[in-house]
């Protein structure tokens, strides 16, 4: 059912993909145009879209619950007032994907409810637990940090509305990065339960946000096409490299240390990191994450709860708009 | 050395700031509870959003009843150092969200009261109070607006939203009665031209919420009987519990800063 609903998006006309249209595509994608919702677009172009806008939607949303686990706990009224900001931010942020994401024809409820079925993924970072106060610091610092790797290029992706949407999206995401970055400032300044606090939040993060960008490029099944159609314009090891060079002086600014004692600079100045253990990224995307059953459940519990109050207001409009239809009758 | 606890000096416009204060903190953390869970993501943000507006509005007053103290007591010691009994918000606001309806309607109460509340407290004769009113009156405007919407489209929605929101509205009625409550402490301030008569506002309420109420096909209660004592630190058994949420990390490290 849902397949057939992602299916209907290509329209009747799906079957004259001629040759021509797709060369004038792709010209247009050569000639760095935005590609707009009306544009004629190949098949496998939309659905490669709706998959990744629509996870990434699902990823902000997911996200929330990850640090919403210490907005009741947060240690002072300035810190409690930052982090209610930042996540209805990321609320924000999966509006506007989903918006983007309808713009090539499925709807936010069938994207919804392919995430609520397990059948459409969001970032595999979400299925780890904030156990301590300085777990918000990291993920701001760390976990936003990758975020933005990840989206700055997105902000020139051939897709009009998905570029436009990173562009908000990223503006308030790099204020979230040091909010999150002045956390752990502030703890690694602070007592020795503190600074431990925040070295065990390092301890446990890194290795997940490194997984952040995605499998190696050698295994990563998106890439090609991604990349001819400027979805994608850098490749997963590109950006994770920038990545770990661009933490690892603020983890020494920190005074904390990585959990990679392997790790060492090259004499092009890059960091070269430890192998990443991929058996856990690939045991977290299928399920099998610590988090994931808690996740999925907690969005589906709010989705059960609420259906009276959907139910109720959508009743409600009906009503109002035939009392409307009878008074303009009378 | 780091303190479990701190002592307040309750003069009359310290005592009267924090009540305030102590209202918008309870509330704003009740709403954030409802992060990631709401029935649908505009209302999460929504829910947030008011949740926001009330954490500014807290702050604002916790600053300003340590500048009236004059101890080195400031936002965080009041919010994270106190306990039950030195808590002084209104019961209404300590209730558990319990289902969208309930939160809606506690929701409704209060920003209906606050709304006349901070638009009467714009004249008063201390400027600070004034100048917070002016900024706390825009938000509760929109609060208002928001839970007056939400409490028509239950209550003329479907049968089962028609009956939580009624059930909601019967739970929670007795806790309206101590938003008009006046005590010795705060004549003072009244005479002053400082603060203003709660009860002076009861009758604007009763009309709003009465309109609205009607306008949702719902009913107040009959039973007028009111529940008081969270003005002075007599709570029901539910702040407790918050409060143990909320301070657990101050509580756990005493004298750490974050």
């Amino acid at each position: 059912m849902y397949t057939q609903a992602l299916n209907t998006s290509d329209g009747d006309n799906s079957h004259i993909e001629d040759a021509a249209r797709s060369a004038n595509f792709q010209a247009r994608i050569d000639a760095d145009e935005r590609i707009e919702p009306n544009d004629w677009m190949p098949a496998a172009y939309r659905k490669t879209l709706t998959r990744q806008i629509s996870q990434h939607a699902h990823s902000e949303i997911v996200g929330m619950l990850p640090e919403g686990n210490w907005i009741t706990r947060a240690p002072s009224l300035r810190r409690k007032a930052a982090l209610l900001a930042k996540v209805q931010d990321e609320c924000g942020h999966g509006l506007y994907l989903y918006a983007a994401a309808e713009t090539l024809g499925t709807s936010r409820e069938e994207l919804v409810d392919l995430m609520l079925a397990g059948k459409s993924r969001y970032s595999s970072i979400f299925n780890y637990p904030t156990l301590t106060w300085a777990d918000i610091g990291a993920i701001g610092w760390l976990v936003d940090g990758a975020a933005i790797m990840n989206q700055i290029p997105l902000c020139r992706c051939s897709y009009g509305p998905y570029a436009r949407a990173m562009i908000r999206v990223c503006k308030e995401e790099s204020f979230h990065q040091r909010q999150g970055f002045e956390i752990m400032v502030t703890l690694s300044k602070g007592t020795e339960e503190q600074k431990a606090m925040a070295q065990s939040a390092l301890d446990r993060w890194w290795w997940p946000v490194l997984m952040m960008f995605g499998p190696p490029d050698k295994a990563s099944q998106h890439s090609d096409t991604s990349t001819k159609w400027k979805i994608k314009r850098f490749s997963n090891d590109e950006l994770r490299q920038k990545f770990v060079d661009a933490t690892v002086p603020q983890a020494q600014f920190l005074g904390l240390t990585i959990p990679d004692p392997g790790m060492k600079q090259n004499a092009n100045g890059n960091w070269e990191y430890s192998a990443i253990d991929w058996e856990e990224f690939n045991q977290v995307l299928a399920g099998n994450g610590p988090c994931n059953r808690d996740r999925l459940a907690a969005r589906r519990k709010a989705h059960d709860d609420g259906a009276w109050v959907r139910e109720a207001a959508t009743a409600y409009a009906e009503k109002r708009k035939q009392r409307q239809h009878a008074q303009a009758a009378e | 050395m780091a303190v479990a606890s701190i002592q307040v000096s309750e003069t009359p416009l310290v005592l009267y700031t924090l009540r305030r204060a102590d209202d918008a903190l309870i509330l704003g953390h009740r709403l954030s509870e409802w992060c990631g869970h709401a029935p649908m993501m505009e209302e999460d943000m929504a829910l947030a959003n008011m949740g926001l507006d009330l954490l500014g509005q807290a702050r604002e007053l916790y600053a300003y009843a340590a500048k009236v103290e004059g101890r080195d007591n400031d936002e965080d010691k009041f919010a994270y150092l106190r306990d039950v009994r030195q808590y002084r918000n209104l019961l209404l606001l300590e209730q558990p969200n319990g289902d969208f309806a309930r939160t809606m309607v506690r929701q409704f109460f209060y920003a209906a009261f606050a709304d006349l509340y901070w638009r009467a407290m714009m004249q008063s004769s201390d400027p600070t109070l004034a100048a917070i009113a002016a900024k706390s009156e825009k938000e509760s405007a929109y609060h208002v607006r928001h839970s007056s919407e939400w409490m028509v489209r239950l209550g003329d929605g479907t049968e089962e939203s028609h009956r939580r929101a009624q059930s909601a509205i019967d739970d929670l009625w007795a806790y309206t009665g101590e938003m008009f409550h006046l005590d010795d402490s705060e004549r003072g301030l009244i005479d002053a031209g400082i603060a203003i008569d709660p009860a002076k506002l009861h009758a604007p309420w009763l009309k709003t919420v009465s309109g609205v109420v009607n306008e949702a096909t719902l009913a107040l209660p009959d039973n007028n009987w009111m529940q008081q004592g969270g003005r002075d630190g007599r709570h029901s058994e539910h702040l407790g519990h918050l409060l143990s949420e909320l301070q657990s990390l101050p509580r756990t490290f005493p004298g750490a800063t974050w």
